[in-house]
């Protein structure tokens, strides 16, 4: 927290407090009008019917919660079970192997080498645009593509496998894709958790003759256990937000059958067919969601005392 | 063999089985770059034809081609993803550290509220206010521009956490109070003093945001609508809804790696310093 820095800011009968508000200024200006106002209008927006039929504009008519009740009658839930699972098949190979990394390029005793090299390596495509990465593997395992057309020169396969004709298949791409964007992230991440602990700790368990799988189990999940939740729950809203991959992957249509569309694809369909009463309900369901989220990342580093109050 | 040797031979063991995954993980992660770079050196029938590990003499040809198509104005694409995202860059970095300064070094009423107020709204995903900003941007006349895809970053969240983290550990306020009896004034000591010790952080923020600006789909695709104000990422998207197979697929990989090789380029280049800066803000010490 923002900790007192002086007492006697008045030194020589200026008053510099002005200043702090001054500096403060364009932040507050620009969030108002960029981001304030807009979040307010999308609330209002949740309570009213305001729709194109053909050309003719429907509304805006006032109609209370029947928004919430329609858009809970539609494929909501079904596009809710969509986004959990494509984040699910991402999210847990990635904090699995991410944890066994970060135990193995700290570990005292193995000393890898070229930790910096894979690093470097692994972190990349975190800064790739997720739409052209997205692109790339559409192109790269469409029907006749590099990947089944090597699979088929060296036999693997008989025929081409049509990945996203299948459920599965389109599932796994996305899954795949979010998982090597991400896990190199959460690596460094991690590690910076575990180099935090106290070596003495490590040292201690290991001269009691405590096995790597209980030092793991014992100590460093223990002690890294704040950075865990922050990393679950931020993955979380990143998975909410889902849009990108498989939008561009299925080009919006979330193929086969609408089972990898996710909820901001579902958001972005009716703000384009400019459907603003659904739109609006949406936004504030999913913008009620994070804010639970939020609220509990916001506890796990606010609320513990060894992180001297922040 | 005694128990010495045999723990050493354990370990060896050990240490192969991780860098043979290690080196999986590696191959798994720049797989499909290295296809995509092979594939943009390609011509379309050989392409078609099979899978090749090495690159094709079409590179230039693809290049000229992807530039001339009529249907995708790539150049303008990469100039407005360049102005967009080199615009963010800047105003992020020097009107977070400004409002980090503001918390950071002085003493007045509202700011512990302004604080928590800021650390508060940093979690808001900005797709839950974007049907208030787009119909905002239309009452404003400022649909199809690309203004509203860079002055909102003025206030960023997340950027200020990191400025004022960075300012706590690395700005001691004596530096003002000395600058204050030098007589400088406020504005200026921010600008001439505090800028440049705050430098190394500006930076790893600004290639965040730049990489961010240059990666950004969702709100450019609902507020551009003309061909020439296009960023990158929406021709993208715009190859994917085109009928595919007409495609030269020699220039689909083409523009993909246009999109992608000025990030991986900077990011070789700095990585060391991108990787530092991942870690601060959500981990301290």
């Amino acid at each position: 927290m923002a900790r007192p820095v002086k007492k006697k800011a008045h030194k020589g009968g200026v008053n510099y407090s002005r200043w702090g508000y001054f500096f403060l200024l364009p932040f507050f200006i620009t969030y108002f009008i960029f981001s304030f106002v807009p979040l307010v209008t999308t609330f209002y927006n949740a309570f009213f019917e305001n729709y194109m039929s053909g050309l003719t504009k429907i509304g805006p008519n006032f109609v209370g919660f029947d928004n919430f009740k329609s858009i809970f009658g539609s494929d909501l839930l079904k596009y809710t079970r969509n986004t959990v699972i494509l984040w699910l098949i991402g999210f847990i190979p990635q904090i699995l192997i991410s944890l066994l990394l970060a135990v193995w390029f700290t570990d005292t005793r193995l000393r890898l080498k070229y930790t910096g090299f894979f690093k470097t390596v692994i972190y990349m495509p975190n800064l790739i645009m997720a739409a052209s990465f997205s692109m790339l593997f559409f192109a790269l395992f469409s029907d006749n593509g590099p990947v089944n057309l090597f699979m088929i020169e060296n036999g693997f396969f008989k025929e081409p496998f049509r990945f996203l004709a299948e459920i599965w298949g389109t599932r796994g791409l996305i899954g795949l894709m979010n998982f090597l964007m991400w896990f190199g992230n959460t690596t460094i991440l991690l590690m910076a958790a575990i180099m935090g602990v106290d070596i003495n700790l490590f040292e201690a368990a290991q001269i009691d003759g405590a096995r790597s799988s209980q030092i793991f189990k014992y100590i460093t999940i223990p002690s890294i256990k704040p950075i865990l939740i922050y990393v679950l729950i931020t993955s979380m809203i990143g998975g909410l937000q889902m849009f990108d991959v498989p939008q561009i992957l299925t080009n919006g249509k979330g193929t086969p059958d609408r089972t990898s569309m996710t909820l901001i694809m579902f958001l972005n369909n009716h703000l384009f067919s400019k459907n603003y009463g659904m739109a609006g309900a949406l936004s504030t369901l999913l913008f009620i969601i994070t804010g639970i989220l939020s609220l509990i990342v916001f506890k796990s580093l606010v609320g513990s005392p060894d992180k001297d109050g922040r | 063999m005694d128990n010495g040797s045999k723990s050493r031979i354990i370990l060896k063991i050990e240490r192969f089985l991780c860098y043979l995954f290690l080196a999986f993980l590696t191959v798994l992660s720049l797989f499909s770059f290295y296809v995509l770079i092979i594939n943009a050196t390609r011509a379309h029938p050989d392409i078609q034809k099979g899978f090749s590990f090495l690159p094709g003499k079409s590179m230039l040809n693809n290049l000229n081609s992807i530039l001339k198509n009529k249907n995708l104005p790539v150049l303008h694409g990469i100039a407005n993803s360049f102005i967009v995202s080199g615009s963010t860059a800047l105003l992020t970095t020097y009107f977070s550290a400004m409002t980090a300064y503001a918390i950071h070094a002085y003493e007045f009423k509202l700011k512990k509220a302004a604080f928590l107020f800021i650390m508060m709204i940093m979690m808001i995903p900005n797709q839950v206010t974007t049907l208030g900003f787009i119909s905002l941007m239309g009452k404003m006349k400022l649909m199809d521009s690309l203004i509203p895809l860079i002055v909102p970053s003025i206030a960023a969240p997340v950027v200020f956490y990191f400025m004022k983290s960075y300012m706590e550990a690395s700005l001691p306020i004596e530096i003002v109070e000395a600058a204050r009896i030098d007589g400088s004034g406020e504005f200026r000591t921010f600008n001439q003093i505090i800028l440049p010790i705050i430098k190394p952080a500006m930076a790893v923020q600004g290639i965040f945001a730049f990489v961010g600006g240059w990666n950004n789909y969702f709100v450019p695709s609902l507020i551009i609508k003309s061909a020439n104000k296009k960023t990158l990422p929406i021709l993208i998207a715009q190859l994917r809804s085109a009928d595919f197979l007409k495609f030269d697929m020699g220039q689909v990989y083409m523009l993909i790696a246009i999109a992608i090789v000025p990030v991986i380029f900077v990011y070789l280049c700095l990585s060391k310093f991108i990787i530092r800066g991942v870690t601060v803000g959500a981990v301290k010490g």
